[in-house]
Formats: structure tokens, sequence, C-alpha cells
């Protein structure tokens, strides 16, 4: 396996190992979180930011980032409000705002490839756009009487073990998004874009492209989100998910996507999405202020940047010390 | 060892008997050297013959395991690099280090500006000193100019400046010239020209030959870490040289053969770049190898771009074996056949935190799927299948590529295109910065595809390997193409003629 992969997969063990020190921590010294009814609320509160950071880890791959996801989810769920309160169908509106995702992330996605903005400005830039048409269309209203089969499909669990409804769909597109970007031509591209876009273009990959798609899809699964979002808390309103691009950014990073993108693993960045969902869970059973839980996020963001690099410059340490007592480097191994 | 006694009585600096290895590596063995004042001292091997190593343990970087290093023919020990500048020892590496945003003169003197009361920085004597210090090296530069935007030789003349400033009598300059063009190598010479009269002992590296010859008066060659001669450079010639560096005869620098050229395989109609090239048309016939020649700036490289599809052409066509290709689609045009090894192979050549296999599978993506999923076996063999034919040296296929040398990486970029077995192979200065074994073999593996059938056109600044190698010359000047001269007619003198627009 080449070393950029390996020396992640050390971090994912990092991230791994630290959740289940915070969930073992947690089942022994917490209050009231074992039980099967709280861990599925875990489970569904942490679902918006797993969907999108699904996206959310291909783009930061490939040395890009999303800002306005949180944005796009809350345009959508306005929208969804919006509709609805005229009297539209529920499934004529879900397909509806999905694709006003891609739309917004199209919007996003172009302005990168086509203008070559830096993707950091743009999304901030829509960031604040999107949230605004958001309160243009639903205004302060808060839309909570969506049809009971939808409320219940998107808050409740299977019997009475702790996994949502929700949470097998996810399973399904987790899937979907390891294989995209660990055994397909198309992930592979992704890392090259990442770690050397001009050699990439120079190698015949097709980067603009690839980046608008990702763009767009990202854009689809925020909206997604926002759909998820309102249905799960029972409440369409236009500032649903705000703040919540920090989360996601935060779990991607701490599960050892490097922010410059070219190295990283899906299963690390899950990783780091479940870890921060139990962190914040444990916070709220403690009764941690909202406010204090964003400075916890914040933290744990700057860690996230600053860990993985800690345990690279480790890795690169071991191996010079391995290269050094290596018998006979002269044979090209066929290892993994 | 004799030198003329008009150099003065002694070396101002010498190396006796050094040795020094790292692990079992071995890089130095006894190796001797003496810098004489006023004379430019060439230091030729090829990479990994201890070069590198000799300059840092000049510097003060490397201390010797065995030998002493002399200065003024007394011994000294030099604890870092300090020590070494203040002996008077100033190193000029190939890729400048200065601040872009801080005018000459601040680069000069950063962190030991003039200062004036209250510890002010004095900018009036800072400027002074600049200029002094540009007008011993005999060049004109704004001191209050910033260094962004500087050609690289400008930068290096301004390192230069600051090492003189430290008044230094031993200037050691590690490939300077590698990056440079003809005119800039001319401007640089004459600088160092002007700081050997003025006494300074140079020691030079190049991987160009006849620079060596053009400016150095002795030369010290290294091999495998050991010294084979110091010897004064009048009366040698380039053969006797790299049969120093090389340990053979290496006749078969230019291992052209001989082809009947085929059909066309590319055909490049009226392609114009609006502001860069215009109205360039040619054809390159398989089993050809055509040198396009010019001087840097010329539009060569650009011209390859947008026959790749890097670039966008405003107006013409591109034909690869007939097929039309989409403007502007590196991807399509990779389908039809065609090849580019870039002129950068840092930037563009390779994705230089990636694995040799992940490197060289880049151009595979598409033929190494199965049910739309990458299959690594076959990735892995096509890449491992590669890399053995080019000779590539490794330990693991799966280390990065920038864990290999300048020779090695360039066979990487060399494999990775290949794979992808082209029928037109475009190769944009193929052995810029590469020692001259890892040269010849790239000209014979270049040979050796022509006569397979491949059309290989090549571009280079390297002009003796053009006319070694090519065909047919093609010429570009101030982005048109203004000559096509046959193999036969080709000298350094019809092309230079037209690449510099003095052409009938």
């Amino acid at each position: 396996m080449p070393d950029s992969l390996t020396r992640a997969v050390r971090w994912d063990t990092v991230v791994g190992a630290l959740f289940v020190v915070v969930l073992l921590l947690s089942f022994t010294t917490v209050d009231g979180f074992g039980n099967a009814l709280n861990l599925s609320f875990l489970i569904g509160n942490t679902l918006p930011i797993a969907l999108i950071a699904l996206p959310m880890t291909l783009l930061v791959v490939s040395g890009e980032i999303d800002l306005s996801v949180a944005s796009t989810a809350g345009l959508s769920g306005a929208v969804m409000g919006a509709l609805w309160n005229q009297g539209m169908a529920i499934e004529t509106i879900i397909p509806l705002c999905l694709l006003l995702g891609v739309v917004c992330g199209l919007v996003n996605g172009l302005l990168v490839t086509r203008l070559g903005l830096p993707s950091l400005a743009v999304t901030i830039g829509t960031l604040a756009a999107y949230r605004g048409i958001a309160q243009i269309v639903l205004g302060s209203d808060a839309v909570t009487d969506f049809p009971s089969a939808y409320l219940d499909f998107a808050a409740g669990r299977i019997g009475d073990t702790f996994v949502p409804y929700a949470f097998l769909p996810f399973l399904v597109l987790l899937a979907i998004a390891v294989v995209a970007l660990h055994a397909t031509p198309f992930g592979r591209s992704l890392f090259a874009i990442g770690a050397g876009e001009e050699a990439a273009r120079f190698a015949g990959v097709r980067v603009r492209r690839q980046k608008l798609i990702l763009f767009t899809v990202t854009g689809l699964m925020s909206a997604l989100t926002g759909v998820f979002w309102a249905l799960h808390y029972a409440s369409a309103r236009y500032d649903n998910a705000t703040g919540l691009e920090l989360s996601v950014v935060a779990a991607v990073l701490l599960g050892g996507i490097d922010f410059d993108g070219g190295r990283g693993t899906l299963g690390g960045a899950i990783a780091g999405v479940f870890l921060l969902g139990a962190l914040q869970n444990v916070m709220s059973l403690r009764d941690v202020s909202a406010q204090s839980q964003i400075v916890v996020t914040g933290a744990l963001l700057v860690l996230s940047v600053l860990g993985p690099r800690v345990a690279r410059q480790i890795a690169v340490a071991r191996a010079g010390r391995r290269a050094a007592t290596a018998p006979d480097p002269k044979t090209p191994a066929p290892t993994s | 060892m004799t030198h003329p006694s008009d150099t003065g009585p002694a070396p101002v600096l010498a190396l006796k008997g050094i040795s020094k290895s790292f692990g079992a590596v071995r890089a130095l063995r006894d190796v001797s050297l003496e810098l004489f004042p006023g004379e430019v001292h060439a230091l030729a091997g090829e990479n990994g013959a201890g070069k590198s190593t000799l300059i840092k343990t000049l510097a003060g970087v490397h201390r010797p395991d065995a030998g002493q290093v002399l200065l003024d023919g007394a011994p000294v020990v030099f604890h870092g690099p300090g020590d070494a500048r203040d002996a008077g020892i100033a190193v000029i590496y190939q890729e400048p280090t200065l601040f872009p945003d801080l005018s000459i003169a601040e680069n000069i003197f950063m962190g030991r500006q003039p200062r004036r009361a209250l510890r002010r920085i004095d900018h009036r004597a800072t400027r002074e000193a600049t200029t002094a210090l540009m007008k011993r090296l005999g060049v004109e530069l704004d001191p209050d100019r910033p260094a962004r935007g500087l050609s690289i030789a400008d930068q290096q003349i301004v390192e230069i400046a600051k090492a003189l400033s430290f008044d230094a009598r031993v200037l050691i300059m590690d490939e300077p010239t590698a990056a440079l063009t003809h005119s800039e190598v001319a401007r640089l010479f004459g600088v160092v020209r002007a700081l050997r009269d003025q006494g300074a002992a140079v020691l030079f590296i190049s991987h160009r030959l006849e620079e060596i010859f053009d400016i150095c008066r002795r030369v010290t060659t290294l091999r495998d870490g050991a010294w084979i001669a110091s010897e004064p450079l009048d009366g040698m010639t380039e053969d006797d040289l790299i049969r120093r560096m090389v340990g053979r005869d290496l006749a078969e620098l230019y291992p052209k053969q001989d082809v009947t050229p085929g059909e066309v395989a590319l055909s490049v109609r009226r392609l114009t770049r609006e502001g860069v090239f215009t109205d360039v048309s040619f054809d390159v016939r398989r089993g050809e190898i055509v040198g396009l020649a010019g001087l840097v700036g010329a539009g060569r490289t650009e011209v390859a771009r947008a026959v790749f599809g890097i670039d966008r052409r405003d107006a013409g066509e591109v034909e690869v074996d007939g097929r039309r290709l989409t403007n502007g689609a590196p991807s399509t045009a990779m389908a039809a056949g065609l090849a580019l090894v870039p002129e950068d192979r840092r930037a563009q050549g390779l994705v230089m935190d990636m694995s040799i296999e992940r490197n060289i599978g880049l151009t595979g993506l598409g033929a190494t799927v199965r049910a739309g999923l990458m299959d690594r076996g076959a990735e892995r063999s096509r890449s491992l299948d590669w890399a053995v034919k080019l000779r590539v040296k490794y330990a693991r296929i799966a280390d990065t590529v920038n864990t290999l040398s300048g020779g090695n990486q360039q066979k990487v970029v060399l494999a990775k295109w290949l794979a992808t077995r082209p029928k037109v192979l475009i190769v944009d200065e193929p052995t810029r910065g590469i020692d001259v074994g890892t040269k010849a073999e790239v000209h014979r593996l270049l040979s050796q595809l022509a006569a397979d059938g491949v059309a290989v056109l090549m571009i280079s600044s390297d002009l003796p390997e053009v006319l070694g190698m090519a065909d047919r010359v093609l010429v570009m000047h101030e982005g048109r193409l203004t000559a096509e001269i046959p193999r036969t007619d080709a000298t350094e003198e019809t092309v230079m003629a037209a690449a510099t627009g003095r052409a009938a």
C-alpha cells in the first residue's frame, strides 16, 4: 500500500481508538447514555453531519471545500416548508428540493471551475446568499405539520433497537461513497487532483469536470440533509442546520482527511463524524450549553488539523529508522 | 598536481583525502581538490557521483569522516555553514531563495542592514552598498526593485552579490545554469568572469559540458564517490570528459538508428494561439524523430500544449492517425494515441507525493478497470512492468516519487506515458537536468521507439541532442515555424540562424 494510505490508516486507528474510548467512558460514566433510545438519538442527530461528510470528504481530498452546505440544507428545508404551505404534495416537493440542491451545487462548482475562483471564498459567499434566500422564502415561519408517515420515518427507530430507520439508507450511501473514492478510477483521479492538480491535468484527468460533479453532488446531499432535518425535527425554518458546516469540516479533518488535499480515507472521516456526534451527545446529556459545544467543536477542528500531521511525522521518523535497518532495499517488494 | 604558475602560488581552499559515509553508503572516498584564486574550476560527474556531498563538505554542512579541509594552507574544521561563510566560502544553488516581496537591497542585507540611530534601518546606506556590489559584478540592477519578477539569472546574480557582501573568496555554484536560457547564461558568465578577474576562486558544476569548456580552466572528475582526475581542460575533448565521468566510451550518447519514415501519424495544420504562436503546420511520420528547436520563449512548449489539448487552440487542426482531436481535451488526445512528456517534471509530469505505482497508473485509469472498479492487480503489474522495462532504480514500487533522483523521476514520467502505448510521443526537454548516463539511456529509448514505428516530436534546447537524434529539425522563432532542416543539413549554425531569425 502506498505510504500516503498507510499513514492515513494510522491516523484512522487513532481516531477509531479515540471513538472507542469515548464510547466506553460514556457507557460507564454518563447516566442515560447507554440505553437504546439515547443511542438512536445520537445516531439520528449525527446523520446530518454524516450525510454531508460523504461528499465533503471527496471534495477535500480533491483539494476543494464547500462551506455553503448548511445554508443549502436550510434553503432546501425552507423551500420545502413554503411549498407545503402552498398545498403541494410532499411527493412533488422533495424531488424539487433535491433539484434545488443540485442547482446550488452547480452554482458553486461553475464559479470555482469556470471562473477559477477559490472554493473557500466562493462558498463563504454562497453560505450567506443561500441562507438569505431561505429567509426570503419562508420568513420567520416554522412549518411543522408534515405528513406523519414521513415524520415517523425520519425520527423513528426500528422496534426497540438503537437503529433509526434513516440509518439504513445512509449505510447504502456510505457504501457508494467508499467505493467511489477508494475503488474507482474516479476516486483515484481525485487523490491525484488533490496532490498535484497540474500533473493530473497533464495525465488526461478531466479536473474541472470531476470538481463540478463533486460540487453538484455535495449540493444534492446538502438538500437531502435539509429535507431530513426538517422531517427529523418536525420543523422547517429558514435557520435550520445553521453552523452545521463547522461540524462537517471538523469531523472530516478529524478523520484524517488532509486539508491540502490528496490524502485520507472515508473510513477515517466517518469515524471522525461519529466521534464528534458522541461528544455532542454526551455534552447534551451533561447539560453543556450549545455555545460551549461550539467551542468544543472549534477546538476539535484545530486538533484535527494538528493531529494527523503529528502522526505523519512520527510515521516518517519511524520509516526512517526502519529504512536504516532494512536488510536489502534493492528488490522491488510486491508488498501491500 | 601541476598547474600554471600564473594562477598564483597557493590554493585558497583545498580538500585532502576526504572520505564521507552515510550508513553503508560511501559517498566520498579519498577525494582531493584544490581551488586557486582567479580560476574557475569545474566539478564533473554523474548524478550520485558525490558532487553534492563534496559541496556540502566545503560549505560546512557535512563533516568529513577522514581527510582535511585546508584554508590558505592551514587545516580548518567547519562546525556548520556559518563557519564556512565566515571563512569566505559561499554556495549559490540552482534555485535561488530570495524573499520575493523584498527589494534586491533588502534581500542582500537581510538581517544585517546598516543601522541609523535608534536601531532604524539605514535605507540609503543599504542601497548604496548594493549599488557598489552590482558595479563590482558589472551588472545594472536597481537595488529598489523587488525580487519578484527577476529572471532566475538575475536572482542568482543577487545571490552572488549577497555572497560578495560577506567577503566571499570562494564561490561554489551548484548547477546554476540548469534553468537558464542561452542569453541568461551569457549574462551569468559575464559576472563569473568579473569575479574571477578580481581574484575569486570559483567551483562550477553543470551537466552541460559545453559550459564547462566555455568558462572553466581545470576540471576535477568524480565517479561513484571516488576522485578520478584533476586536470586542465586545455586539450581535452567532450568525449574525454564523458569517458572520465562514465568510466567507459560513450560513443552511444546519440544512438540514432536509421529508419524509413512511414505514413503521417501526427498532422498539425495552421495551428494558432493568439499572441503565442501563429500558423504552425507540420507532420510527423511513423518511425521519425522530429526535433523542434528554437530559443526559450519561441513558443515550442506552447505548441506542444495546444497539440495535446492542455491549452485551447484559437485556430487550426490536429490529427493523430487521421483522427481529428477535440480542442482542449487531453483525454481524447490520449485516446487517439498521443502522449506528452512535459517540460516541468515536478509540477506537470509527476504527482510528487504519490507512489511510483500510482503515478504510472494515472495514465491507465481507463485501462486497469474491471466492471467499473479499479483492478489493483492489473494496475500494479502494469506499473511494475514499465518501471522495470525502463530500469527505474527504486526500493519499492509503493515509494513516493520524490524519493527518486531526477533521472529516475524522468524515467517514471516516460514509463507512465509509454504504458499508454502511444502512436505519437511528444517529449519536451526530455533530458534536462539528468546525468549523461541516464541521458544516453533516454536517447536509446527514443531511438528504439522510433524504430518500433512511434512518431516522436522532440523539443529540446540542447542543440547537440537535437542534431544527434532528429531526422528532421523544425525551428521556431517568435511564435512561427521558420525552418525545416533535414538531418544532413542540420548544423549548429543553420539551426541557430533560423532560431534567431537570421535565416534566409
